[in-house]
């Protein structure tokens, strides 16, 4: 790696850090962040295909309300030059990427914590009407969640293509890199599993089981063909469901208001 | 009339402070902390308005302390409330009939149903579907990938956020009526039947689990013949363990176990499994 290699990651990984924290524009997407970082060193194909395997495992990654995700900034980042670099192969970037993600979770609980400063300080200039002030809150926040990124993929940048990296990851057992290999197979799991916790749509449970059932014995259908197939299904569920049927309702409630015009006359 | 309910006259935003607005709106997340999440974020999107509305500085202060409550949603379609937000400080600059607690009651009674809506739809089918098309593509190592996904998830944000503002901007208040009534409840019923229909497809495709532990092994006419575990789970129903594994981590996160705890225990799990021979590669 030379030098503008060095300084091209630092600026990836800063970015995917502070994309991380937003989740607006996904660089820090394994399938987005990888491939920049094999674009930077050189080896896109490498990148790319790192990228789409770990975003598999990270489909379902997402923060939602105030609960975290794994970090998939920083795993992408790493694995990627531990791969590219480090002449690793795909599984065992995978294999590497899931302890960091845990590892970049914390980091950014660390800053989000760090953050609750700059609220304060972000109040004190509201007071003032200071403008710039709570802007340079906001920036200087973003600013850390991007190093808390760049700053271990920096160091890890650093001493990728030595021979001690290697030889840690050489000393690892065949039984250990394996049976990595094999949960990588099933892994992916965890992120459809909090994709379906989400929805929070127990009456719609068919509706998985279909497309289960359907990928598993149609054989030759593809995600395209499936995708086509499920949406077909959410636009004829919601035409059936009389939830949404005014005119199905509307007998009953015009029962309901007569019941009441009854009841007034009593009255 | 009391001098504060005078009439003023209050500019409208313009294109540009709209524009302003929503570049603003695409960093809304950057200063997230565990005490009031998204409020910073969310004043530093409003600036442009009350730069706008405001011209007193004890008006804008005021403005500001308001917009640094706390504040959490999908930050997508949270553009709308930006939108009615500003809608509301206009109505309240001009001497309407609003007082504080009404914009934050509006921001705070917004948050919860939008966050319904949003969730499913761009975390739960959106980028679930576009990350699933493109990581199989770049599985073969094609940008097309990448590309895919960066560019159609892009597309729909920068749609959502833009729109959403503006439609918020518009209708003012009357956009409560929009979230609580059926369209969008319809919309978010749609995604979620596509989002849950390709996660069960996902879950059969996707997942690779060899189970090549022999249990039953015989001569017959002197040839081995062997019945492994992964023969009997074919004919039952492939694809079976893929199945009841996503339960048990559905089970277990809903028991709010991290998630990261689940995927080490599922490599321990690969790794034991290999060990005595269940799985294989």
């Amino acid at each position: 790696m030379n030098a503008m290699q060095f300084i091209l990651v630092i600026l990836v990984s800063l970015i995917c850090g502070m994309a991380s924290v937003m989740d607006e524009r996904q660089f820090h997407r394994p399938i987005v962040a990888c491939t920049l970082i094999g674009l930077v060193l050189g080896d896109l194909h490498t990148g790319i295909i790192l990228g789409g395997s770990l975003e598999l495992i990270a489909l379902g990654w997402m923060n939602v309300g105030a609960a975290m995700a794994p970090d998939a900034a920083l795993a992408s980042t790493i694995s990627s030059i531990i791969v590219i670099v480090g002449h690793q192969s795909i599984g065992e970037g995978i294999a590497i990427a899931v302890p960091l993600a845990a590892a970049g979770q914390v980091l950014t609980i660390f800053v989000r914590t760090i953050a609750v400063f700059f609220q304060h300080q972000a109040d004190h200039f509201a007071a003032q009407a200071n403008f710039r002030g709570i802007e340079w809150c906001h920036i200087g926040a973003l600013f850390l969640q991007g190093l808390r990124v760049a700053i271990p993929t920096g160091a890890v940048a650093a001493i990728a293509g030595t021979s001690i990296v290697n030889s840690w990851l050489n000393a690892i057992p065949p039984v250990i890199t394996h049976g990595l290999q094999v949960s990588g197979g099933f892994i992916v799991v965890v992120g459809y599993a909090m994709v379906i916790n989400m929805m929070k749509a127990r009456s719609l449970m068919p509706f998985f089981f279909i497309g289960f059932t359907l990928a598993t014995f149609v054989t030759g259908i593809n995600l395209v063909g499936l995708g086509i197939l499920g949406a077909c299904a959410a636009v004829v569920y919601v035409q059936l469901n009389p939830d949404f049927h005014d005119s199905i309702k509307a007998p009953a409630e015009a029962a309901a208001s007569a019941g009441t015009e009854d009841d007034d006359i009593l009255g | 009339m009391t001098e504060s309910k005078e009439i003023k006259k209050v500019e409208p935003l313009t294109r540009k402070d709209m524009w302003n607005t929503y570049l603003r709106s695409t960093f809304m997340l950057g200063s997230f902390n565990f005490e009031r999440m998204q409020a910073i974020g969310f004043c530093v999107t409003m600036i442009p308005a009350i730069k706008r509305f405001y011209h007193r500085k004890e008006d804008q202060a005021a403005a500001l302390k308001r917009h640094l409550e706390f504040f959490n949603t999908t930050p997508w379609p949270a553009s709308a409330i930006f939108g009615v937000t500003a809608a509301m400080e206009q109505k309240k600059a001009a001497g309407g009939d609003i007082d504080e607690a009404a914009i934050t009651n509006v921001k705070v009674g917004l948050m919860g149903p939008l966050a319904g809506i949003g969730d499913p739809i761009y975390w739960g089918t959106a980028r679930p579907i576009l990350a699933a098309l493109g990581a199989s593509l770049a599985l073969s190592g094609s940008i097309l990938g990448p590309l895919l996904f960066f560019f159609g998830i892009n597309i729909i944000r920068i749609l959502t956020r833009w729109y959403g503002f503006k439609v918020g901007y518009k209708q003012g208040t009357d956009i409560v009526h929009d979230v609580a009534g059926n369209r969008l409840k319809k919309l978010t019923q749609m995604a979620s039947v596509l989002g849950l229909f390709v996660m069960g497809s996902l879950v059969s495709k996707w997942t690779s689990i060899k189970m090549p532990l022999v249990l039953v092994s015989y001569k017959q006419a002197g040839h081995v013949v062997s019945t492994s575990l992964q023969n009997i789970l074919d004919s039952l129903l492939p694809g079976l363990v893929a199945l009841l594994m996503t339960f048990a981590c559905m089970w277990l996160l809903k028991r709010n176990v991290n998630a990261i705890w689940i995927i080490f225990g599922m490599f321990v799990v690969g790794i034991l499994g290999y060990w005595a021979g269940i799985f294989g590669l």
